[in-house]
């Protein structure tokens, strides 16, 4: 272990993982005065669980009452809407309806409306199903009735973490990435932390590893309180006219272990059925399958039957870092300046912000120089949502590059040339939309390997002399 | 930017079908023809075609793709027709009127006619719910082509085709000349696609070809590693690779019209259009490939000719809004019938013929019923991907608003 030199910058935070949840920890912690140093694995920033996912802003209706995850996701959920005009951040103000496709499911509408409203959600609404149907009219005629939840909403998954960790590094943080914690020492205040990419040194380290918070904890505490079981989520998108064919997101009835297939709008114009539920060991390999795919798409046209003329622009998959408890697992080492935030399973996009609070909430007696930010710097997010202006609907663009989603040059080169720069092609795809749309790189994938030349690792191409 | 501009034709994509358009329009005497190109240069995919042979028939003698390409634009441009490339469509409103956007930013066009030539490409990995992970490295022939003859770029080394269609041999020749070499062709299909006489090219260049392949999947993390499928004898293979050509099953480029007011086929993937080639507004002409999947370039050259003289007479003497029937296969192994409306009326330069594909081998009578009268029969003996033409219906014989209804009396 390489034993770090005495003129290293001792971080007051160190915070394992860039995920959502590290992203948002990073911007809280900056924002409140501490120097962060943000460790991440991966060549990119959201590598893990939350590289795929619903998009759903979340109210947190449903969460169990009194839990740690519901009071989270009802905090996250109140201040993103609170920062995200100041941050550029969209938000598709969907709504949602919980629908009943037949009698017992029906049946348990009311407990739910209940529970709701024990969740301080207070405008959910037991709705017939004749409302329903004049509200949707796409929705299938088998429709029992349902519930409505107007404040889900849905927002764009990757510009909400980037704006967060952008925000952060502008604010003074430090990112570091390829730079996985194998191991780390706490000795007289200070954790010394064994990195692949060089010694780090921390007063404090938050573990926000997301699928590997076990892991991660095992190397730093010598053991964890939880086993990350991963819980792989499959998605069909369907081609943008889709979208027309449902306003707000709908859901099943919930069962114990997952929110059931939804379908919902995409902040980027399509309309989205998933995700499946299944377990496995892997960590790291969430593949679609075939058979998944087709059954996605026979649930959605079950619920609209006007689905089965649209085509389907991608298909992808997400891994929830699900554990053997129901509730997140945030819990506190004081003796060594620990926190391990793991099991954000389903709802971490929309209560990082929340977790973030309650992990410096936790911080009671620990003061950073200086204090809070009193001006924080305030970047502006990645413009990708098909319902607000994009860029290339400004002039002096360049050129459009990627034509399904109108990706232009000049955003291109924003993206490659600006702070926390990609540096491979799912991170520029997630920057920009570039190959995501319809023909999903037919067209651009020639003149983005020559404009990304350079930057990206593994490149799209080698010249080819 | 509240500017309008205005032009007499505007055609919607430079490729094949668009400049052989524009030029043919120029040849009828039709005046202020502009071609939109979003591409940086018109063209179209033979820009990135680098084998030969294109253009024997239009042009007299064998070019490879981008020259072949270079002429159609000369001689455009010797006929008068203004090309703009750069300019990429981004909606189509009711009569002819488009809206544009340009690097300096958006502006709407007005025009008499308006001809939609955008063009078919490949569906993606993701459209045929492939298994397995997804890394860097799966592209389709087109992307391929791009990176390797428009941008000097070379993806991988020893990559997998998928497919056997035309296009899927001629990934083969793309490999060749960006210096990779083809491990294997695997098709899905219980035969390659292509009429047999293709075959042994595949054999001749040493790629091993698998048919009648299942359970498909792609392995890899950040970059393809291998493809496993269960081949015929219901064995496992697995092929080491670092990337996946995926090939062919074309659809129509058929994007701004999903937003707009025009009616799209789903037989086709393309517009409805009727024996005029007109879309359901008949400002809109429709050529070249985004009718349908899918023609070569010469036949979308001879299309666009055809294309140009309608239009020619019908700014000239305009057919408006007639009367038409609907048209539509009820047969299963029938994907699709062109045109999909047939105008009732006598108008001079009707097309002759119409064109068909099955989905599956086929052969019987095709007949178009309407009214319980036969309108027009006539035996077929196909397969996937082979182009069928039979007479255009016989308008004497249709009923008053009787829907046509094609079908194969096997
Ligand atoms: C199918 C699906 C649908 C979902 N839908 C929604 C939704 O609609 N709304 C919602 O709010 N939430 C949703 N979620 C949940 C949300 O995506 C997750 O809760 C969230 O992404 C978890 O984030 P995280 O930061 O905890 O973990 P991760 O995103 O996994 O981040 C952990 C990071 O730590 C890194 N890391 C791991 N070990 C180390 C190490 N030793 N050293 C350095 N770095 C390390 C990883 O590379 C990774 O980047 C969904 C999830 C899935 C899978
Ligand atoms: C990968 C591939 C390989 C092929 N190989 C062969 C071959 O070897 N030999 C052969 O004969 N045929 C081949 N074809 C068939 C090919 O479709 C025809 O050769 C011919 O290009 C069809 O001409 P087109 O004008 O209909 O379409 P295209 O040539 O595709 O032209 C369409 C044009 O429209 C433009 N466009 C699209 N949308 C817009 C918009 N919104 N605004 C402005 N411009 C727009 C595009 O940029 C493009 O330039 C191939 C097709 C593909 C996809």
């Amino acid at each position: 272990m390489s034993k770090s030199l005495d003129h290293d910058p001792i971080f007051d935070v160190a915070i394992i993982g860039a995920g959502v949840v590290g992203c948002a920890m990073a911007r809280r912690f900056t924002l409140d005065g501490a120097k962060v140093v943000v460790l991440e694995k991966a060549a990119e920033v959201l590598d893990g669980a939350s590289k795929a996912n619903s998009a759903i802003l979340h109210t947190g209706f449903d969460a169990p009452p009194g839990s740690v995850e519901q009071s989270c996701v009802a905090a996250g959920y109140a201040e993103y809407l609170d920062i995200r005009d100041g941050l550029g951040l969209p938000v598709l103000k969907t709504g949602a309806m919980v629908l009943a496709w037949n009698d017992e499911q029906l049946a348990s509408l009311p407990a739910l409306v209940e529970k709701a409203h024990q969740n301080g959600v207070l405008d959910v609404e037991l709705r017939s199903r004749e409302a329903l149907l004049e509200a949707e009219p796409a929705l299938s005629p088998n429709l029992k009735g349902g519930f409505v939840v107007p404040g889900e909403y849905v927002i764009d998954p990757w510009a909400t973490a980037h704006a967060y960790i952008l925000q952060a590094i502008a604010n003074g943080a430090v990112l570091r990435r390829n730079a996985e914690v194998l191991g780390g020492v706490f000795e007289d205040g200070i954790w010394d932390l064994e990195v692949t990419s060089g010694a780090v040194r921390a007063k404090q380290v938050i573990n926000c590893a997301g699928l590997y918070g076990d892991v991660t904890d095992a190397r730093l505490l010598g053991q964890a309180g939880f086993t990350i079981k991963p819980r792989k989520g499959q998605f069909v998108v369907f081609d943008k006219p889709a979208s027309e064919l449902a306003g707000a997101v709908l859901l099943p009835v919930p069962t114990k272990t997952t929110k059931g297939v939804v379908i919902f709008r995409t902040i980027f114009g399509n309309l989205a059925v998933g995700p499946t539920a299944e377990e496995q060991e892997s960590r790291t390999e969430a593949t679609t399958e075939t058979a998944s795919l087709h059954d996605l798409r026979a649930k959605g046209i079950e619920m609209l039957p006007a689905l089965a003329q649209f085509e389907v622009t991608t298909v992808y998959a997400g891994l929830r870092p699900a554990t053997e408890h129901q509730d997140y697992q945030i819990s506190q080492d004081v003796a060594r300046n620990y926190v391990s935030v793991s099991g954000i399973r389903s709802t971490g996009l929309s209560a990082a912000l929340g977790i973030a609070r309650h992990v410096a909430a936790m911080n009671v007696g620990v003061a950073f120089d200086g204090g809070p930010i009193k001006n924080p710097i305030i970047p502006s997010a990645d413009r990708l949502s098909n319902y607000h202006g994009r860029d290339w609907e400004d002039a002096g663009h360049g050129g459009i590059i990627c034509h399904c989603e109108l990706v232009t040059k000049r955003e291109i080169l924003a993206a490659l040339n600006g702070p926390m720069a990609p540096t491979t092609l799912q991170g520029l795809k997630r920057r920009t939309r570039v190959t995501m749309g319809r023909c999903q790189g037919f067209y651009c994938t020639g003149a983005l390997s020559s404009l990304t030349q350079g930057y990206l690792d593994p490149p799209i191409g080698e010249d080819d002399e | 930017m509240s500017d309008v501009l205005n032009c007499n034709v505007a055609i919607v994509g430079g490729g094949t079908a668009g400049l052989a358009l524009a030029t043919a329009l120029r040849a009828q005497g039709v005046a202020d023809v502009v071609v939109l190109e979003r591409d940086v240069e018109a063209g179209g995919v033979p820009r990135h075609c680098g084998h030969y042979p294109f253009g024997i028939r239009e042009l007299g003698r064998a070019f490879k793709g981008p020259d072949y390409a270079r002429a159609l634009v000369r001689n455009a441009k010797a006929a008068g027709v203004e090309i703009r490339s750069g300019v990429t469509v981004t909606a189509l409103h009711p009569n002819a009127r488009l809206g544009l956007n340009t690097a300096e930013g958006n502006v709407e066009l007005q025009a008499n006619r308006v001809a939609l030539c955008t063009g078919v490409r490949e569906s993606s990995r993701a459209q045929r719910f492939l298994s397995g992970t997804r890394p860097q490295g799966v592209l389709t022939t087109g992307a391929l082509q791009a990176m390797v003859y428009l941008n000097g770029k070379r993806p991988f080394k020893r990559p997998v085709i998928l497919g056997s269609e035309l296009v899927s041999f001629s990934a083969i020749m793309t490999c060749r000349h960006g210096g990779m070499r083809a491990a294997a062709m695997i098709e899905e299909g219980p035969r390659v696609t292509v009429r047999n006489f293709m075959r042994p090219y595949a054999a001749l260049k040493g790629v091993p070809l698998f048919t009648g392949a299942r359970d498909l999947r792609i392995h890899g993390h950040r970059e393809v590693e291998a493809i496993s499928f269960t081949n015929r004898r219901g064995v496992t293979e697995m092929i080491e690779t670092d990337g996946v050509i995926i090939s062919g099953q074309f659809r129509p480029e058929a994007a701004l019209l999903h937003a707009s007011h025009l009616d799209v086929d789903a037989g086709t993937g393309g517009p409805v259009i009727d024996q005029y080639g007109r879309a359901t507004d008949p400002s809109y002409f429709v050529t070249g490939n985004l009718l349908r999947p899918v023609e070569t370039s010469g036949w979308c050259w001879r299309e666009a000719g055809e294309t140009a003289r309608r239009m020619a007479r019908d700014l000239s003497d305009p057919i408006g809004r007639v009367p038409f029937v609907c048209q539509r296969s009820v047969d299963p192994a029938l994907r699709f019938v062109l045109p999909q409306r047939i105008a009732l009326t006598d108008a001079a330069g009707a097309m002759t013929q119409m064109q068909m594909r099955v989905s599956e081998p086929v052969s019987g009578h095709l007949v178009a019923m309407a009214a319980g009268n036969t309108v027009m029969s006539q035996f077929i003996d196909s397969r996937p991907e082979r182009r069928i033409l039979t007479p255009m219906v016989s308008l004497s014989r249709l009923g008053q608003a009787q829907d046509v209804e094609v079908k194969i009396l096997r």
